[in-house]
Formats: structure tokens, sequence, C-alpha cells
């Protein structure tokens, strides 16, 4: 992957250099928070470093990573996609329903219609976000239900069933490669793919340049409501996506499937560093936080602490990201400052 | 400013003639223009925002357009930057003609535009700003960084600039802005550069840096639209000058056939005098006491005094401190040492209420975004500093509200549609008006003014000054913060410069001129700054 040469004349000792890009990388400090977790709650009870155990932890990381990668996307063109929770949910619906339908099914084509699926979602959250010019928050606030309702209707009571599902289909939900999950290998290769892309091609830099500042992304001439479209329109495929994977995990589906997903996912982003008013953030960061969140989730598991702290830990750390940022920008602007008024004396 | 009294005017040149009053026989004419606008029109709704723009541009030139807020001079820009399309008219790049659909159009027809707010990617690098949507590619698309900042590192060498490629925009000065700008526009091989009110932020070393950089373009055969209402700036940059009024050419003419005077009076169609010089009169009694006052990395050991109907300047170059010390002594910003007083009263450090209840009125740099509150009615923003005196409990008393609205819009001349409507339906000169009328209303005895005639036009500049004056003259002690050296000279009863954060020198009027603000808030002449503690 190609990285800016910074400019020579101005580079600091190599060292410094790696301890300011450490430092600074939101990447790097979650990953040290979930070692950290990691450690503690292992410390507290060994069997959380269990193979079983770690795998389960990657296993139940990965359809939130994978959300986070279409979230991200949108929440850098400083919009946000609330219907993923119910695109996710009606995805792995229509999976199931047409496993039941069709037992024969190849399992690829499974995930092309939970993918079809999804992408139709996001092609109405784009368009009305785009061609009606009504904010995302409340587009997709209004889809998330209006789908939800979708899949109640089709669902009409009726769960699927794990018999009626293919088994090279729920493979995917526990089979390992190199004792890695497959659910894991998935999400890890979308994020690096999309991570890739999010850095090295014009259109997916002009989402940066869309959320940094959409009004100058006009007058430099970025298809701006082109890109949003399309960014809705890969949120809801990615979403899609997650409802395969979800139901291969849990090998059944009723109406409420990723209920409440929308905003753990929109936590997960931010805590992994994505400016929640667009511009800034990676894909990478995002799922590292998707990891960070269900990692601590696991762990209270497995220190026997009530659940109801899952949700306030979910919160806090959310708050403590948010802080994070401003301090370090305030602090960054107080430098700045002093800097001028060196320079000028 | 220089007169150059008896010189012919350039006032004729009729409205709307084929002609285009255009004199001037300068090497550069002689190849024919590279850009015309011919008798552009542009309305919105019933509004005719532009009756007759035209305009001719040749290579080689910079070229001021000049005129009053609502002249059409951003109408006509908009057209230029391809953001409206014209109702008729026609707009003639090297002899054929133009439709401009879209930024993008006019961007790849050569024309860019370089805004008063350079509106940059915060996010995005310097590098990446200036190719975002066209980064250099290699094999599949991807883009190719180290390629594109190398390429943004030669056209900053051409420009003799340096800077570094690769930090973010965000905390980039307006001028480094501009000149991202500028780089960006040069990157489109753009051979028109429209600049709209490019120095009305910079400090007077930055206006020089542009300039260079004006006249390497030129030299390299670009031809620069040159906007901006600070004609002292237009007459040291621009070989030839268009003035508009009420969205109409008026006349074009080489500089040298022009005078300052004879400009204004083709902006305003009438006489007046540009600068208010206030009327001297015996200070009174002390209002506003400084001491030592800093703020660490911002400034240091700032003392000086403020008397009732005293009018006290400060001056200096952009980043010398000047806002940021008005800032912490209303309170908006904190202050590590030192003590402000308020007619004998000590006022507790970082509180705007304590100040305002001191009887202090603050009327800020950024009217936009500081002074009022846009989406508001007019009488609302007005009577928003006095609602203590308007109200009985909570309840704000509606009638009184809109008296003292009526009032004081009266009183300062205030031009409007109706009082209920939005206070963003004002122009820019009105607005200031409105922020002043909002602080007036709670009858201050000590009034900071920071940059108050930035972008307006000259009529209503000179009424803010005879505004400013009458205040003083009524006993109110005013502090007034400008870039502008004319205002500052015309206004002060004394001149603080600062310098670096600290005060350099103190100038009683008559001592003050140009040359000796220019010296101590450049640190040319030491003793001045020794001779001001």
């Amino acid at each position: 992957m190609m990285v800016p040469i910074t400019d020579r004349a101005t580079q600091p000792a190599p060292w410094r250099r790696l301890a300011t890009v450490l430092f600074r990388a939101r990447e790097v400090s979650i990953l040290l928070v979930v070692l950290a977790v990691f450690g503690l709650t292992t410390a507290y009870n060994t069997s959380f470093a269990d193979l079983l155990s770690v795998q389960q932890l990657l296993v139940g990381a990965s359809v939130m990573m994978i959300l986070a990668v279409g979230e991200t996307m949108v929440i850098i063109t400083r919009n946000v996609d609330l219907s993923v929770g119910s695109v996710l949910g009606l995805s792995a619906y229509v999976i199931g329903d047409l496993f039941a339908h069709f037992p024969n099914l190849p399992v690829i084509l499974g995930f092309l219609a939970g993918v079809g699926v999804g992408l139709l979602c996001g092609v109405v959250n784009g368009a009305i976000v785009v061609l009606a010019r009504v904010p995302s928050l409340v587009v997709t606030l209004g889809t998330l239900y209006v789908i939800r309702g979708v899949d109640a209707i089709f669902v009409n009571g009726v769960q699927i069933n794990p018999s009626s599902i293919p088994d090279s289909f729920l493979g995917i939900g526990y089979e390992t490669v190199l004792d890695v999950p497959w659910m894991f290998v998935i999400a890890s290769v979308l994020v690096v793919i999309v991570g890739y892309i999010m850095r090295t091609f014009r259109p997916a830099r002009d989402l940066y340049a869309i959320g940094s500042d959409p009004q100058a992304a006009l007058l430099a001439g970025v298809p701006v409501r082109r890109r949003v479209f399309f960014t809705f329109v890969v949120s809801g495929a990615i979403a899609g996506l997650a409802g395969g994977l979800w139901l291969a995990n849990f090998a059944t589906v009723s109406s409420v499937a990723g209920l409440g997903y929308e905003l753990l996912v929109v936590a997960a982003v931010v805590v992994g560093g994505v400016a929640i008013f667009g511009g800034s953030g990676t894909v990478v960061g995002a799922a590292l936080g998707a990891i960070l969140l269900n990692t601590i989730n696991q762990a209270l598991v497995a220190t026997r602490i009530s659940a109801f702290w899952d949700e306030a830990l979910a919160g806090a750390l959310l708050i403590t990201a948010i802080a994070f940022d401003r301090y370090v920008f305030l602090r960054r602007e107080r430098a700045l400052r002093v800097r001028l008024a060196h320079g000028l004396s | 400013m220089e007169l150059g009294a008896g010189l012919p005017t350039g006032a004729g040149g009729g409205e709307g003639k084929s002609d285009n009053g255009i004199a001037g026989d300068d090497a550069v004419l002689a190849s024919g223009p590279m850009l015309v606008l011919d008798h552009v029109t542009k309305s919105f709704g019933a509004v005719h925002a532009l009756s007759d723009g035209s305009i001719r541009l040749y290579a080689g030139e910079a070229h001021g357009l000049v005129g009053e807020n609502g002249a059409g001079k951003s109408t006509l820009v908009k057209i230029l930057a391809g953001v409206h399309q014209p109702d008729s008219g026609l707009v003639i790049l090297d002899g054929k003609e133009l439709s401009l659909h879209g930024p993008a159009g006019a961007a790849a027809a050569g024309i860019a535009v370089i805004y008063q707010e350079p509106t940059l990617f915060p996010d995005l690098s310097v590098a990446e700003n200036i190719f975002i949507g066209r980064q250099p590619v290699r094999s599949w698309k991807r883009i190719n960084w180290t390629g594109m900042n190398e390429v943004v590192r030669g056209v900053l060498d051409r420009l003799g600039v340096h800077m570094n490629v690769t930090t973010l925009a965000r905390g980039l000065s307006v001028a480094d802005q501009q000149i991202v700008e500028i780089a960006k526009a040069l990157s489109f091989n753009a051979r028109v550069i429209v600049m709209d009110e490019p120095t009305a932020a910079l400090s007077n070393a930055e206006v020089e840096r542009l300039f260079e950089v004006i006249a390497t373009l030129r030299a390299q055969g670009a031809a620069v639209l040159f906007i901006s209402h600070r004609l002292a700036d237009v007459f040291s940059t621009c070989q030839r000058v268009t003035v508009m009024r009420d969205g109409r050419f008026v006349m074009s003419d080489t500089i040298g056939n022009l005078t300052v005077e004879g400009i204004i009076r083709a902006m305003i169609g009438r006489d007046v005098s540009s600068l208010f010089p206030k009327t001297v009169d015996d200070p009174g009694a002390e209002v506003l006491r400084v001491e030592h006052l800093t703020r660490e990395g911002v400034f240091t050991d700032i003392s000086f005094h403020v008397r009732a109907g005293e009018i006290v300047a400060l001056a200096g170059l952009m980043g010398a401190g000047r806002s940021e010390v008005a800032r912490a002594i209303f309170g908006i910003d904190g202050r590590d040492a030192g003590r402000v007083v308020i007619n004998g009263a000590t006022i507790p450090a970082g509180s705007p209420t304590a100040s305002m209840a001191a009887g202090m009125g603050f009327v800020p740099e950024d009217r936009r975004q500081q002074g009022l509150v846009m989406d508001l009615a007019i009488d609302h923003n007005i009577a928003l500093a006095s609602l203590g005196r308007l109200s009985r409990g909570a309840i704000i008393h509606r009638s009184a509200e809109t008296a003292l609205a009526a009032d004081w819009s009266t009183r300062l001349r205030l031009k409007y549609g109706r009082l209920k409507d939005p206070a963003n339906t004002l122009s820019g000169g009105n607005q200031q008006k409105a922020v002043l009328a909002k602080w007036l209303a709670r009858r201050p005895s000590l009034l900071i003014v920071d940059e108050p005639t930035r972008g307006i036009d000259v009529g209503t500049k000179a009424e803010v000054h005879r505004l400013l004056d009458e205040i003083a003259h009524q006993g109110v002690a005013v502090l007034m913060i400008s870039s502008e050296l004319p205002e500052v000279l015309g206004m002060a009863d004394r001149v603080l410069v600062l310098r670096g954060g600290r005060i350099a020198a103190d100038f009683p009027r008559h001592e003050a001129d140009e040359a000796s603000i220019m010296r101590a808030a450049t640190g040319q002449l030491r003793q001045n700054a020794a001779a001001g503690q």
C-alpha cells in the first residue's frame, strides 16, 4: 500500500516519527485496549484464552465488523445509515426462506440473494437522501422501521429452522481454516479490501472530501449526490452480506434478527476513530472498534459481571472516545497557537 | 491613501454601450481580450442580480473589479465559476463562446476562482486538496501518492512558496489556504484566475506575498481578476479597473487614468468622503484600565487605558494578538495574569456576563457567526442583548422589544424589508449596523469593535464611522481593532500597536501615521517600542 512520503526536509528522527504515528493512530491505541481487556480478563478467568473461547470471540465480532465497514463509508460522507440492523434481518430471512423453498440452492446464490436484498434497501435509502434531499438520519430512521415491518410481514410468525438450511451454508458459521473461523476470515478480508480501496482510489477519496466540507466538494466538481447514493447502496449491500453471515452463525431467524444493531455499529465506528461529522477515519479502525465492543461484552460474561454493564460500558467507551478526540484536538490547537506566537515574536 | 487630484477620473462610459468604454493603449491590449463577458444578465425570481455584466480580461494583466456590496460582483464571479448560468449575454474565451455548466466546466475551460474564505477540505492534505477528484494514478487507477506530492511541490516552487504538502489543511492560516487554492488553479493550467476579496483577511506581509504571486501569474500569461473593497490594494497590483454599480457595468479604464476618488464616485454614483474623520473632543474620565494582561502563548503584559469619549485603536499585523486581547478583556477567553478594571471596578476573568453587567459591549469580527443569529428576526437580534431590561420575570415584553428594535434601527438608518425578516436578509453592511444596534441599545460605557467595517461597501463604511464618532461624542469609550490603516488613522484618538503579543508602541493621534505604525508593527524601529512602553 502506498503511504504518502512526508517532506524529507522536515522529517524528524525515524523513532520519533514512529512514536508520533503510534500515538496518533487510533488503530494502535484500540488494539492495545483490546489486548488489555483480553489480558485482564484472562488473568481473572484463564479459560478466556482457550482456543474455543477466542474463536467464539472472533465469530461474535465478525458480523459487527462487516456492518462497521459499510457504516464507516456512510459516516465519512457526513451521513448515517440507521437501517443496517433491519436490512440485516430482512436479508437473513430472505436467504433462509430461499433455502426452505429450494434446498439444493448453491450457497453462493444464497449470499447473492442477501446482498441483492441489501442493495435494494440501499438504493431506496440513497435515492431518498439524494433526490428528496432529506437528512439521512431521518430517512434511515424511517426505513429502519419500514424494512423491519416488511420483514415482519414476510416472517409472519414463522421462524426458519436449522433443518431447512443446507449444512454447507451453516458450515461457514462454525468451520475454521488453520483454527481461524471462516466468519472472521471473511470479515477481515472485506475490511482489508475496503480499507485499501478507501486509501487508493479517487471515488473513495471523494467520500472524505464530501464529509470534510460538502459545499467545497460541490465547488471542486465532486459528484456529491452520485457518490452519496453509491455509498448508501454499498452500505445496504454490505448489510445484506452481513445478514447471510448472521444466518450462517445463528442457523435460525425470526423477525427480530439484528434488532438494535444500528446503534451498536455507530458506536463501534465512532470508538474506532471515525469522526461522527465525517471527513476522517478508517475502515480498519472501525473494525477494531467493533472487536473492542465485542471483547468487552464477552469479558463481562467470562467474569460473570451483570450484562447490564455491557451497554453501560459501551456507552461510556463511546463518550470517552469522543472526549479523547476533543482533548487531542484542543491540545493541538493550543500547540499551534503557541508555535504561531513564537514564530511571530 | 494616495489621491492624484486633477487627473481625469474616467467616470464616463455609458451604461450598456457596446463599446464598454474600455480605454487603454497597453501592449497587452494589442492581442485582443482573453476573456469577454458581454451584457450578461442573471435574475433570481424578481431580483435582477446582474442586469449588465460586461468585462474584458487580457492575458498578463491584473484587472480590478470594484463596486459596492450588491453591485453584482459576486453574481458575476459565480457565473465565471460555473455556479450560476447566465439568463442572457455572452461569455467568450479566446474568441469562442462558452457555456459553463457547473464548476467542473469552468475548471476545464481554464477559469479558477479563489474565494475570500478558501473552501479547502480540512481533513485532506495540502496535496490532495489540490488534486481531489483528479489525483495522478498508476496502473489499475490507483492513486500515485508520491507522484502527486512531487507535482504539488513543483507547483509551490513555481509560486516561490514553501509549504509541507502532506500536512492537513486544518490549521493552515487563511493566507496559506489561498496559496493552496492558487496552486490548485495553476495545476489546472488555469489562465483566468478570479480572486474574490483575497486581501481582506491577510496581514500586510501576507498581502505582499500575494502580490508577488499575482506578478508571477501575470508573467506566466494568466489574467487575474482582482475583486476588492481595498482600493489601495487595487492600485498596488492592478493594471486596469472595472467599476460596477447596481448590477451594471459602469466603466473600465487603465489604472493610470484613474484616481481613488474617481473610482469611489463611479461606485456610488455620488460624492462621499470615504473616511469620516473623528471629531476631536477632550476625553473624559477613565472607563477601561487594563493592567499587565497576559495569556500564555498569545499575548504578554498588556497595559493601557481608554477614557470616555475616546477611540483607542489596536493596530498590528495579523496574528499580533489584537482580537485575542479584546476577547480576553470581554471575558470570552481566559487570562493567565493581569486585571481588567471598568469604571473603577475589577471585572472577574472569563465572564462575559460580568463584563456586560459592568457596561461593556463587544462587536465581534465575524458578524455572521458571532454577532448575529442569522435565522432569527432582525428585531429579536437587536433586542437580544437587552432582554433583561425588556422582561418582567421570565416573560419577555414583546411590544417593548419591537419598539426598542424600531427605535435603534431608525437611529442607525438600518435598511431592511421588515423587522420580522430573518437577519440573513440584510446586506453585509446592514448586518454590521444591526450588531451595533444590539449593543448600543444596552447603552454601554465601553464598546469593543473588532474590524467594524471588514467586507462592507464604501457608503455603509462611512456611516459606520459616523456612528462610532457619534457614540464617542456621547461619552462612550471605544476600543477599535482594525487592519485598515486609513481607518485607524481616521478614527483613533490613540493608536496602540501590537507586535508578537506585546504593545510595541502607543501613539497619540498627531504622532500616528502609516509609516510609524507599520514600523512599530513590523519591529523595524526598536526605539519606538521603548517609547511606547
